[in-house]
């Protein structure tokens, strides 16, 4: 797709907008080394624990507290697991509650920008509700919501599950605002061009209507914020974790290995780096990724 | 103005009190019960008048409207006649905490000049450094200067408070030589009374780090919004007409343009306040200091209920009004805005 630089872009009548999009993208250093950054971390993740087949849950008491080693290239912790299978397994759910907690918040937003948008009737009640919860003291109430119903979903899903469905239903539930201030400000726009307006004449019915014609063209504006969304959901994982009202104790993540390693900071410093340099690193890579992609996404600037 | 800052006091009112109920609801599913730490050798009967005594007894709806009077109007009002003296305090039971048994907003008055004078003080700081090097790497676009503060802002972004936090305790504290001008401490002392020259020296050193760490953010958010508000104003026609009229460089920058980009950071800076309060939880937690963001810790995980709704409704009331705050600062200071 290289040799089909922009000259010929007006000829090439074939060519799909997402070429163009991707021909942007790649201009943007920093986006492409962020995009390729996270790849790298979800299939170190992900693809990392059938090479590196150590169970992170393993206990080996007598390897305990061990610097960096051709056998534990991260060091062991204070019970003798392996660090670099507990990040790889730390990662999995970092990452897990990142991208669905972000496709969440992604859908609730979308639903009401884009209903707030295009009913006029319901359009002041959505935004006042979006208002009320951007209103919201959103880090103590997520405190909260993990307190109370910490207990009765992991008795019902068990606790890994349970603590999964409430932490990612919590962030979502506290993060949709921005997304849908953002497509209902575009749909509002988009309602009033031509092809709504030929659509409509046509006998379109309104569910179709938002479907075909208005979604797609609010696509840019949401996968932005899907970006910034995933790099949000992290850090507030993270946070929840730290705090000691994330995940149990047993069950890594990036954010409970980094609250567990402040402990022995005095005398393994850097047992508390790689959580904290793999959060620190996922999050600027996506926000790198958001910004390339918000300046390839926006026609203005990907024409010239 | 007059009429649009009393319209919009008048609609943060109801906002206020329906923040209240959610809070109030979702704490009321809180599993807690008062007389959980009691000793067990408390008769069943007895457990229950306490429990009685609590107001536990009554439906949600008469308990929700009571906490409501207690929060907007006596407890304000024993806080007026303790203060002025001529006007009787109310003889309504104190809003009381779960785990201590004392009074919930003395606990939190008794915490809140800590948080104010490392929260408070962080901000400040951070907004004296990010406007500057907004204004500067909006003046200099694309230079060295500028690419190097939009990655730093980049950085202030990305580095999460707990992670930049221990990284300040590691480098600061641990690896540092203790008898270094720079060691600094990595837990607050809330005992330190300032007293003299060297507890005065002590209490600066130990807010260097927690200062540092809210700083940083701050910084990052902040210094990008000047950048950008800077670079709308550097290429308007007025500061052509002005630097044609042969102003030096420094009235045109500083005078006419900083002037016209300060008014949407003036109300970004106001925006940021709650926020800050929020952010200060994780990071008192890391320096222990003993503000109010450790407090709501405390209580959430002792399952201190009247201690929870109050400080998160403290919470919601710095977040209205400062949003309030925003608004109003906004049609002041830009006079092409207008409300009515």
């Amino acid at each position: 797709m290289t040799d089909q630089s922009i000259d010929t872009r007006d000829s090439d009548v074939a060519r799909n907008q997402w070429w163009d999009v991707w021909d942007q993208f790649k201009t943007h250093k920093g986006a492409v080394m962020g995009a390729g950054f996270f790849i790298f971390i979800v299939l170190a993740v992900y693809v990392g624990p059938y090479i590196w087949s150590i169970d992170p849950t393993y206990i080996d008491v007598r390897a305990r507290n061990q610097g960096p080693t051709w056998a534990h290239p991260f060091g062991t912790d204070q019970l003798g697991r392996d660090m670099l299978a507990r990040m790889m397994a730390g990662g999995q759910t970092s990452i897990s509650v990142g991208l669905t907690a972000m496709a969440l918040a992604l859908f609730l937003g979308t639903l009401v920008g884009v209903l707030a948008g295009y009913f006029k009737r319901i359009d002041g009640l959505l935004m006042r509700l979006t208002d009320l919860f951007l209103a919201l003291p959103l880090l103590p109430l997520l405190l909260v919501m993990v307190m109370l119903f910490r207990q009765p979903l992991s008795s019902s899903f068990g606790p890994e599950t349970g603590i999964f469905i409430l932490i990612v239903t919590a962030i979502g539930i506290t993060s949709w605002m921005p997304t849908a201030r953002i497509v209902r400000g575009d749909v509002l726009a988009l309602k009033e061009r031509e092809f709504v307006l030929a659509a409509r004449s046509i006998g379109t019915r309104p569910g179709r209507m938002i479907l075909r014609h208005v979604l797609p063209n609010v696509m840019s504006p949401i996968m932005v914020s899907a970006t910034l969304g995933i790099a949000t959901a992290i850090i507030t994982e993270s946070a929840l974790s730290f705090l000691g009202l994330g995940f149990p104790p047993d069950f890594p993540t990036w954010g409970r290995l980094l609250f567990d390693a402040t402990d022995f900071m005095q005398q393994h410093p850097e047992r508390v780096m790689w959580p904290g340099l793999a959060i620190s690193l996922t999050v600027l890579s996506v926000n790198y990724m958001g910004d390339g992609l918000r300046d390839a996404l926006d026609p203005r600037i990907r024409g010239l | 103005m007059l009429t649009y800052t009393f319209r919009r006091l008048l609609t943060a009112i109801p906002t206020l009190i329906l923040i209240s109920l959610i809070i109030f609801l979702l704490l009321d599913l809180a599993p807690g019960d008062p007389t959980a730490s009691l000793p067990l050798t408390i008769p069943p009967e007895v457990r229950e008048q306490i429990r009685q005594s609590l107001g536990m007894g009554e439906p949600v709806h008469i308990r929700y409207l009571l906490w409501l009077k207690q929060m907007i109007w006596s407890e304000p009002l024993f806080y007026l006649s303790e203060s002025i003296g001529w006007i009787d305090a109310p003889d309504e039971a104190r809003l009381i905490s779960w785990q201590t048994r004392a009074p919930v907003l003395d606990t939190v008055f008794e915490r809140l000049p800590q948080t104010l004078m490392v929260v408070g003080l962080a901000y400040v700081v951070g907004v004296l450094i990010a406007l500057p090097i907004g204004i500067i790497s909006a003046y200099k676009q694309y230079s060295v200067f500028d690419q190097a503060g939009t990655f730093v802002s980049m950085i202030g972004f990305s580095i999460p408070p707990f992670f930049s936090g221990v990284l300040m305790i590691i480098l600061f504290t641990v690896m540092m030589p203790k008898d270094s001008f720079w060691w600094f401490p990595s837990i607050y002392d809330t005992t330190l009374v300032i007293d003299s020259w060297e507890a005065f020296g002590k209490q600066v050193r130990q807010m260097v780090l927690p200062v540092m760490v809210l700083a940083l953010q701050t910084t990052a958010q902040i210094s990008r919004f000047m950048r950008a508000s800077m670079l709308d104003n550097l290429n308007q026609d007025y500061v052509r007409t002005a630097r044609a009229k042969g102003m030096t460089e420094s009235v045109v920058v500083l005078k006419h343009v900083l002037r016209n980009s300060m008014i949407p950071v003036v109300t970004v800076i106001a925006l940021g306040i709650p926020a800050i309060f929020g952010g200060a939880i994780i990071t008192e937690q890391i320096f222990k200091v003993n503000g109010i963001g450790q407090l709501l810790i405390v209580s959430i995980q002792g399952s201190d209920v009247p201690m929870v709704q109050t400080l998160t409704f403290i919470f919601a009331v710095l977040i209205v009004f400062f949003n309030l705050i925003a608004d109003i600062l906004y049609g002041i200071l830009d006079p092409r805005i207008r409300y009515d």
